[in-house]
């Protein structure tokens, strides 16, 4: 099996993850003003709420217990085509979407995202792909009026 | 107080019953309906996405759509648990427990027929218990201060974290997590950046469409992707005359109906245990109170009239502490919350008397919806078993569309599309880390709020943190903060003497894993 979380209990990783977001959060919530409890300035929440989540972070680690290694075993395999096309779809519908339009961008997300199943064909990828686009082109530019152009070149 | 709540009502029907609301309420039960057959959707990425095309509508329309796919889902979420064994709707995980066995004797459309009628019996009672309990806790928290309102808030976190699925420490976190996300933007008394990390993007805020569609868009797509649930239709042919269930169906779902019902509107005042936890509960109680227990798993009508009414009736009751506290009780309650926030209504205890139209519009609507559902569902049926077979490798992509139009759509904005991209990523690291994220989404909506007063309790205080616990001047509060204690204490408990070794915590009878097997 593919072990997902190797060296460590998952739960130390979840802990260390809570510690290092608290840790940010109170490291940029100090640089505003604290104030007091009475007259609280900007940052007096920011910085209890980090070190709560810190506090937090650490007992989810202490009390990793044996119990959640079945849960463990239960994770899904790497799934590295599927998840790199799903991150693929909004980027390319970002980036086509700011330089060349609706179209375009609509076309490209649904197509690469498609391909992140293993059972899609090339083909059924394009058909899915063109007729998501009309539809989505219609609607969001005809009917809603959505500002953003159907095809352009050079950005908006 | 009958007299006057039948006038309210009434002036609901009118609103509800305006054409133009009518409307936008049929389509929100039908796209509802829809997505709660679709195996892999689910109401809250529905919801989310929905909401950046309510901007520009009115607030009654807006919301009545909103609420609409929510309960609609419930009802399309049944046929795809009795169905296909399917328990992607967890509200409706146990009903797979004897709804597929009689699917397999053939008696599937019979269950669905019981579904249906119990799931209105529970929404009526849900329904009524809102028309009266709602403007006497709204008469209650009038009264309430910025203490109170803390106090409320914080329990109502504890009760969602901690009650929810998966462990309690990790909800919290999810909670934690949440009210910081919230903090991101502007501070509403100084104006001070705060969180931004520099990019003047942020300084509005997270967008609650970016981080519902990144948690429960993208990062479950990320989680679905290629797991291939296998599944058969080849039981789930139904036709409309095989719905009509018999004297002895009906006489033997009768009282599960009834208890269903009862059950899942006292589950729905209770903060944080929603549906899923009423329809757990009501099918333990079924089971036990039962002549013939071992009936159930194989096909037992009752495994399915009971916890489909206390589903429905929890749904409904769902909306009481969201609509008359302002304190959302689950995920798809706090997204309805942030979309009267958009909307520029403040959510609390005097929603009710500023804003009549939208609560009692609600309610009408409800009933309208709830009608319109057993239209839908009964005639159509044979459709909505057609829609069971289309195949998540189509449903995917087109909804990652939707996500990226849907996020851009509601500022024009596409830095917000790469912030959904970034908490989907970052919330499926969450998923695998074994964190349940749905109170991310009550900490976010709750968290400005629950700042604003925390600060204004503290002013009127003069920094005096025990004021929460005032017990002469502030005894509501009190007993608020007192509950949020038990609650804590009643989890440290409960994780002692699971590591005893040999002794189990007691665990509702079945769970999700054992209805999938």
């Amino acid at each position: 099996m593919h072990k997902l979380f190797p060296w460590w209990k998952r739960d130390y990783y979840a802990g260390a993850l809570m510690i290092l977001l608290g840790l940010i959060t109170a490291h940029e919530g100090s640089n505003y003003p604290l104030g007091t409890l009475n007259q609280m300035g900007p940052g007096y929440f920011p910085v209890a709420l980090g070190i709560l989540l810190m506090i937090l972070g650490g007992l989810i680690a202490a009390t990793a217990t044996a119990g959640a290694d079945a849960e463990e075993a239960a994770l899904p395999h790497a799934e590295w085509r599927g998840w790199a096309c799903i991150i693929g779809g909004p980027v390319l519908f970002i980036l086509l979407g700011r330089t060349t339009g609706m179209l375009p961008a609509t076309f490209a997300c649904v197509f690469v995202a498609a391909l992140g199943d293993r059972e899609t064909t090339l083909k059924s990828a394009l058909i899915l792909a063109a007729s998501v686009t009309v539809f989505g082109v219609i609607l969001f530019h005809y009917l809603l009026k959505l500002p953003m152009p159907v095809v352009t070149w050079g950005g908006t | 107080m009958i007299e006057t709540a039948l006038t309210d009502l009434w002036y609901g029907f009118s609103v509800a019953f305006e054409p133009h609301n009518l409307m936008w309420c049929f389509l929100g039960v039908l796209v509802g309906n829809m997505v709660g057959v679709l195996p892999g959707m689910g109401p809250v990425a529905t919801i989310s996405i929905l909401l950046p095309l309510t901007f520009g509508m009115k607030p009654v329309a807006a919301i009545l759509m909103l609420a609409g796919v929510y309960y609609g889902a419930q009802y399309g979420g049944a046929i795809c648990s009795i169905l296909l064994n399917l328990p992607c709707h967890p509200p409706h995980a146990v009903t797979c427990l004897d709804g597929y066995p009689l699917t397999k004797q053939g008696k599937g459309g019979t269950a669905l027929g019981i579904t249906v009628i119990g799931s209105f019996i529970g929404a009526s009672f849900g329904i009524t218990e809102m028309i009266f309990l709602a403007p006497a806790l709204v008469s209650v928290a009038m009264k309430f201060g910025p203490a109170e309102v803390c106090s409320l808030m914080l329990l109502g976190l504890l009760a969602g974290s901690t009650l929810a699925r998966g462990s309690p420490l990790k909800g919290v976190a999810m909670t934690v997590l949440g009210l910081i996300i919230g903090i991101v933007g502007a501070d509403i008394e100084t104006g001070t950046p705060r969180l931004t990390f520099g990019l003047l993007e942020l300084y509005d805020g997270v967008e609650i469409v970016a981080l519902a569609l990144g948690v429960f868009g993208i990062a479950e797509f990320m989680k679905s992707i290629n797991q291939n649930v296998k599944f058969d239709t080849k039981y789930a042919n139904v036709k409309v005359r095989d719905m009509w269930p018999s004297g002895a169906d009906i006489r033997r779902s009768f009282f599960p109906w009834i208890r269903g019902t009862l059950i899942g509107s006292l589950c729905a005042l209770i903060p944080g245990t929603g549906p899923t936890i009423a329809s757990f509960v009501s099918y333990a109680t079924e089971k036990k109170i039962s002549r013939t227990p071992e009936r159930f798993g194989n096909g037992a009508i009752e495994g399915v009239a009971c916890p489909e009414a206390s589903t429905h009736s929890s749904v409904q009751g769902d909306f009481i502490p969201t609509m008359s506290l302002g304190i959302p009780g689950d995920t798809v309650m706090a997204l309805l919350l942030g979309a009267l926030m958009i909307q520029g209504i403040v959510p609390g205890p005097q929603l009710i008397s500023q804003h009549p139209d939208i609560f009692w519009g609600l309610i009408a609507s409800f009933w309208i919806g709830n009608i319109l559902l057993v239209i839908l569902n009964v005639p159509m049926i044979g459709l909505w078993v057609k829609m069971l077979a289309v195949p998540y490798k189509y449903l995917y992509p087109s909804a990652l569309f939707f996500v990226c139009i849907g996020v851009y759509g509601a500022n024009n904005d596409m830095f917000q599309v790469g912030l959904t991209l970034f908490i989907g990523v970052f919330g499926y690291i969450l998923l695998l880390l074994g964190f349940h994220p749905a109170p991310i989404l009550l900490g976010f909506v709750l968290g400005p709020r629950f700042e604003e007063n925390f600060r204004r309790a503290m002013l009127i205080s003069r920094g005096d943190i025990w004021v929460f616990v005032d017990i002469k001047n502030h005894p509501i509060s009190t007993v608020f903060v007192g509950l949020s204690a038990l609650l804590i204490v009643a989890q440290v408990v409960l994780w002692l003497r699971r590591l005893r070794p040999g002794e189990r915590a007691p665990r509702i009878a079945a769970t999700p894993s054992q209805a999938e097997g």
